[in-house]
């Protein structure tokens, strides 16, 4: 036989469970109920036995993972379903550690105000001091997120403010795995609904057409402003809660790993699907954690593992997980 | 004329660096009229537009809504207080059902204040409010066309997409900016009495177009713009009478088509 008549293509067919509406479903049994629940339940649940099964020496490390992986919710959110490209993990992060510091060992106040307060409070300076950019369309977002870590660690080393070098130190401990995955889950299930949602829509509205919302009668800059404030509660929740974990608040609160990190696990999870970045963050730091051995030879791994994943799945595992999840797939002859 | 214009435009103009896109033009729209705007290509129809929605600084000159001066606002207050406009490159949320392209204006202040198009001031749920409006405009609901991507939405149903994102807002003034444009005779055939209804509700009106034939049919009034300066304003037979207006559109066939038929 010639190669011709052997030509085969893959045909995909969706499961028909989806209504043409989004977030109804029709179910006709069990089986579909459970094909529909399954995916949302194992999350729920492997996150909840996760601090019951892991050893000692990774107990830590799940208090890590569920903090970049708030900041990677926080970046996927803003830059995928509000069009601002933020690269302020650093930025939030240290605005709630410092608050969470300060507020903890200034004022004396427990964990359990200190970091909310802290969250709510440094979110809210956080937006304040990004909303001269916000009316600006473009990268400026990106490099201000970027340069207020900058500023402010030089600001702190030079006036030698908040602890200087040393950082703020003798923070309350308060590691509480299970606080923060709830509060991970909550926060990914939240914005998940949000942005199904008519403000959601908004938003999303405000980064596939910007002038169309204005021509609309509604302030760009104003649903921004409501975004930044709920991307950067995120972010200072996660920072909050770090200075916590640490004990210390202190100019490495503004790394630029808080930053960088939830763009990679982002690409790995695929962008836009806000669970996928999630799973992007529980699988590249514990990877991060596991390489230590390795020293500084594990970025060239890490470098390594992002490229693989820009060439050769730069969708990631999240949206090519659904499309295997979602869709009957078979080879028809041509 | 004894009321107020509902919308005066004085000595408006325009400069980019040292160019005039507009040099003083001076307009008058009355309420309940269609006002046609036409000229050939880059003689600043569509600044004139934005200039009039806040999307451009005037340079000089003053727009008036009711008597208060509107120049100078931010777009989105002078579309909240009821002037709304239509794109010429259609700007549809690609991303979204077409019918979901709706709630987002409907979510507008301006919409919930006075219930959407025909909402009678109270507004109900905005996914059935804007199914409603579609179907009104020509989305069938049968065949599900509001349900959409509106990425794949053919060129005619985007145009009436972007009158309905005006609509949602229950306007005072809509501003076509070629809505005609792209689209076929038949389709052109359904858009007609659609914009001569919406006039019979009391919008008032202002558009522009190329398709001269069409838009002679349906507009009360004509100004002629050219090179950024207003060539001259009057009915329907006195623009295709007039020698300026000729020389404007000299060699433009469709200009003598019309002229013939008239």
């Amino acid at each position: 036989m010639n190669a011709n008549s052997e030509q085969r293509r893959r045909e995909r067919l969706d499961r028909g469970i989806k209504v043409r509406s989004d977030g109804i479903y029709s179910l006709m049994s069990y089986r579909e109920l459970c094909y529909l629940v399954l995916p949302r339940a194992v999350l729920i649940t492997g996150m909840l036995i996760l601090p019951l099964v892991v050893p000692t020496y990774w107990q830590k490390v799940v208090s890590y993972v569920c903090i970049y992986a708030l900041l990677t919710l926080s970046f996927d959110f803003l830059a995928h379903f509000v069009g601002l490209v933020s690269l302020g993990g650093a930025f939030f992060v240290g605005t709630g550690g410092y608050f969470a510091a300060i507020l903890n060992t200034v004022l004396g106040l427990p964990p359990l105000l200190s970091i909310p307060i802290a969250t709510i409070l440094g979110a809210f300076i956080c937006t304040l001091l990004l909303l001269p950019c916000l009316p600006l369309r473009g990268v400026y977002f990106a490099i201000v997120t970027l340069m207020y870590p900058l500023l402010f660690t030089r600001v702190i080393e030079a006036l030698n403010i908040l602890g200087g070098t040393d950082g703020m130190v003798g923070v309350t401990n308060f590691t509480n795995h299970y606080f923060i995955i709830i509060m991970l889950l909550a926060f990914l299930f939240g914005i998940r609904r949000l942005v199904n949602q008519d403000l959601g829509l908004v938003l999303r509205a405000v980064k596939d057409n910007d002038q169309a919302v204005r021509a609309s009668g509604m302030s760009i800059t104003y649903y921004k402003t409501i975004a930044v404030f709920i991307g950067s509660v995120m972010g200072c929740l996660a920072g909050a809660y770090l200075a916590h974990v640490f004990e210390w608040a202190g100019l490495s609160s503004f790394a630029l790993d808080f930053s960088i990190l939830p763009i990679a696990a982002t690409v790995i999870g695929g962008a836009g699907t806000l669970v996928g970045p999630v799973l992007g963050a529980f699988i590249l730091v514990p990877l991060n954690e596991w390489l230590r051995d390795f020293g500084t030879l594990r970025i060239v791994i890490y470098a390594l593992i992002l490229l693989a994943f820009i060439v050769f799945r730069s969708e990631g595992i999240m949206v090519y997980g659904m499309r295997k999840y979602h869709q009957f797939e078979k080879w028809v002859k041509v | 004329m004894s009321t107020a214009p509902l919308l005066q435009i004085n000595q408006v103009t325009k400069t980019f660096g040292g160019v005039f896109a507009l040099n003083e033009v001076s307009l008058d729209l009355h309420e309940g009229e269609i006002l046609g705007i036409i000229g050939p290509n880059g003689s600043g129809k569509t600044t004139l537009v934005n200039c009039i929605t806040g999307f451009l600084e005037l340079t000089a000159g003053e727009v008036l809504f009711r008597g208060k001066v509107i120049s100078g606002k931010a777009a989105h207050k002078i579309a909240d207080m009821g002037i709304t406009r239509t794109f010429q490159i259609m700007r549809p949320y690609y991303s979204l059902p077409a019918y979901k392209n709706l709630v987002i204006p409907l979510f507008a202040p301006r919409a919930r204040r006075t219930g959407g198009w025909r909402g009678g001031g109270k507004l109900g749920d905005r996914n059935t409010v804007s199914i409603d409006i579609l179907e009104e405009l020509g989305f069938e609901r049968e065949s599900f066309v509001p349900y959409k991507m509106a990425s794949n939405l053919p060129t005619g149903y985007l145009k009436r997409l972007e009158l309905a994102r005006c609509l949602a807002l229950n306007p005072e003034i809509i501003i076509c900016d070629e809505v005609f444009s792209g689209l076929s005779m038949s389709e052109i055939a359904s858009m007609v009495p659609l914009i001569e209804r919406l006039q019979m509700e009391g919008i008032t009106l202002i558009m522009i177009e190329h398709r001269l034939r069409e838009l002679f049919r349906v507009a009360n009034r004509i100004m002629v713009l050219n090179f950024g300066e207003k060539l001259m304003e009057g009915t329907a037979e006195e623009v295709m009478a007039d020698e300026k207006v000729k020389e404007a559109y000299f060699g433009s066939e469709e200009v003598e088509e019309v002229m013939e038929h008239a």
